[in-house]
């Protein structure tokens, strides 16, 4: 059983009168417990896959089925609702809330989002928070802690609804060396320990050696896939 | 829904001064609102009270036409006896009525024995009139605060143009029903002032010398005017008391009475009616400075978080909630705005009080303007600056919930 499956797919944008063809014909397999990668130059069609995987766009031809759900199907409020108990997101700029505290931007999908009662609430955002190191930063706000702090508070919230599927769009692209390894470290450990895929769209070459199959892309097309040296059988 | 007030707390706290500016903005506008509505309905119960407690009562009632004819006084329109009685009758039945007064009014000629000039006399039981009327007596300027038999009340400006003054002697001369003239001797009693200013030609007698003068072999009244116990109550009880006379129909088959609120009687309606149109433009005009302030950092919010709505949006916030996340932020901003009003509105009505401002009204002067609010007039305002406020987050809140993700978090 695939995670995510995707034929023919096409996305087309309109700047004006001109018609941009982000992707072309894209089809690919990806399985559960998954840590995989899409590569590709600035404008190959990366971050346009990862919208549509993460139900954040619709694609102009072809079928995308996530977690067993045909998603291009789906109205605005539905996909909110899928991405909210199937999907996690990591952005490249961390996104966190700032007028809440790490703790809360933790809490933020299980209570806003899944309503989940709240003593389940505290151990689970406990529980990722020590996992990720920041247990004791959890009373500080955003802009009281470091880029990597932030990102790791990023994962915390990506996996704290327990996501069948994690996207994240450049994730290192922010971070130096150490910390961006540190982040790879910990998304890893969570794919070990829960089962959660993966999917990074990047051309950090940290992450590419980390991952168990990377994905090329190239004017919108697959050109490429290979098994990473972070895959089982690498 | 409590964590979506605090996140809109937050956010509200995030931009403190534009918070603040805004709140104080509708803070400012509610307490000027409220600070009128207390003042313009101080001086409109001072005026309402100087018309009705020193010449017009509460309410008023006529044989049906007189009113329409009041300018000649027609003695052909006074209520007879009989229906005098069942007036009387009707009146005993409703126990909001407190006094009322028996009138009897006509025009005739006012004679210094030199010169000769018009009036307008009232023949008044004294006591019926001051219970009615309970400022009565102190329009009487000069003189023995009475009315008595044999002695007149003369108004002001006639006492100064026919240079006459308390203790002189004076003739009334008046046209009988019957077509014949008829005059009688009076000793000015007192110099009586006008409720409304210069130009009153309102004198006073006793009834029973109105009589003589009149040559009435029967009792005949013109008016009586009531007053009530309840002012508020004034159009329940002249509803009643019209449901009540409405039954005696004239040879004509219409009814003989004709019941009148003060309202209908005198001009100084239209005054507080002005007042209270006064008074719905300055709330029109509090409802714009909300709409538009609120507007304005509502979209300027939405504006600077689109990509915090992108990100709301992408990790599974339903459309709604980022919706409730918005108008709560209005809603807030509103209840900021108009509490801090009406602590600010409440203070300085408190401050009018203690430093006793006074006015001028028609003759009277010293009148002291006591603003006071109700709740009713408070949370009517409240409400109005609250609901004004999440209307005009709702078109902010609207763009905010329906955004694309993918487009709001490309935003730079």
């Amino acid at each position: 059983m695939n995670l995510v499956k995707a034929k023919n797919l096409t996305k087309t944008y309109k700047l004006g009168e001109i018609e941009v063809k982000a992707l072309k014909s894209v089809s690919f397999e990806i399985e559960p417990a998954s840590f995989i990668s899409f590569i590709g130059p600035s404008g190959s069609g990366k971050t346009t896959l990862l919208n549509l995987i993460g139900c954040l766009d619709k694609p102009t031809s072809g079928t995308l089925e996530v977690a067993d759900m045909n998603t291009s199907v789906l109205t605005r409020k539905e996909a909110a609702a899928f991405r909210g108990q199937n999907l996690g997101f990591i952005f490249q700029d961390f996104n966190l809330i700032p007028v809440l505290t790490v703790y809360e931007n933790v809490e933020y999908p299980l209570l806003i989002i899944q309503n989940v009662p709240a003593e389940e609430r505290k151990n689970r955002i406990v529980s990722l928070l020590e996992t990720v190191g920041m247990v004791d930063q959890q009373d500080k706000y955003p802009d009281q802690i470091s880029g990597g702090q932030k990102q790791r508070v990023a994962v915390a919230r990506a996996l704290v609804t327990n996501p069948r599927l994690v996207l994240a769009d450049e994730p290192t692209a922010n971070l130096d060396s150490k910390t961006a390894f540190m982040v790879i470290d910990i998304m890893r450990q969570m794919k070990e320990e829960f089962g959660v895929t993966f999917i990074f769209s990047t051309h950090d070459p940290k992450i590419v050696s980390e991952v168990e199959t990377v994905y090329t892309l190239q004017d919108g097309k697959l050109i490429d896939q290979i098994r990473g040296k972070g895959g089982p059988h690498a | 829904m409590l964590r979506l007030f605090k996140i809109a707390l937050r956010n509200l706290l995030r931009y403190k001064r534009r918070t603040l500016l805004t709140s104080s903005l509708i803070a400012i506008g509610v307490m000027f609102v409220l600070v009128f509505i207390a003042a313009s309905g101080s001086f409109k119960y001072i005026m309402i009270g100087q018309i009705t407690d020193s010449m017009l009562g509460h309410l008023q009632v006529h044989k049906r036409g007189y009113v329409a004819s009041i300018d000649s006084l027609p003695l052909t329109l006074n209520l007879s006896a009989k229906a005098e009685k069942k007036l009387e009758k009707a009146i005993e039945n409703i126990p909001e009525i407190e006094a009322f007064s028996p009138r009897i009014k006509f025009g005739g000629m006012f004679s210094n024995f030199m010169e000769t000039t018009n009036i307008r006399i009232n023949g008044v039981y004294p006591e019926n009139e001051i219970a009615t009327v309970p400022l009565f007596l102190s329009r009487i300027k000069s003189g023995e605060k009475a009315i008595k038999k044999g002695e007149i009340l003369v108004p002001e400006l006639l006492a100064n143009g026919m240079k006459v003054k308390v203790g002189d002697t004076i003739v009334v001369i008046a046209t009988n029903r019957d077509g014949s003239v008829n005059g009688k001797q009076f000793v000015i009693g007192g110099i009586i002032e006008s409720v409304t200013g210069p130009g009153g030609r309102d004198g006073y007698m006793h009834y029973q010398d109105a009589m003589e003068v009149l040559r009435l072999e029967e009792r005949e009244i013109s008016e009586v005017a009531i007053r009530l116990n309840d002012f508020s109550k004034l159009n329940a009880v002249s509803n009643r008391l019209d449901k009540m006379l409405a039954k005696d129909l004239n040879q004509q088959g219409k009814p003989i009475f004709d019941v009148r609120t003060w309202e209908k009687l005198s001009p100084f309606y239209n005054v507080a009616r002005m007042i209270n149109v006064m008074t719905f433009f300055i709330k029109l005009m509090l409802v714009a400075i909300v709409l538009v302030s609120i507007m304005n950092v509502m979209i300027m919010a939405v504006f600077e978080r689109i990509r915090e709505i992108g990100t709301i949006s992408a990790i599974g916030t339903l459309p709604k909630k980022i919706l409730s996340l918005f108008l709560i932020e209005g809603f807030s901003l509103g209840v900021i705005g108009a509490a801090a009003g009406n602590i600010l509105a409440l203070g300085i009505i408190f401050l009018i009080n203690l430093v006793k401002i006074t006015f001028n009204f028609g003759r009277q002067s010293g009148l002291v303007l006591s603003p006071n609010l109700n709740i009713i007039d408070i949370l009517w305002i409240s409400v109005i600056v609250i609901m004004v406020s999440v209307a005009a987050a709702l078109q902010p809140a609207l763009k905010a919930s329906r955004m694309e993700p993918v487009e709001a978090l490309r935003h730079v």
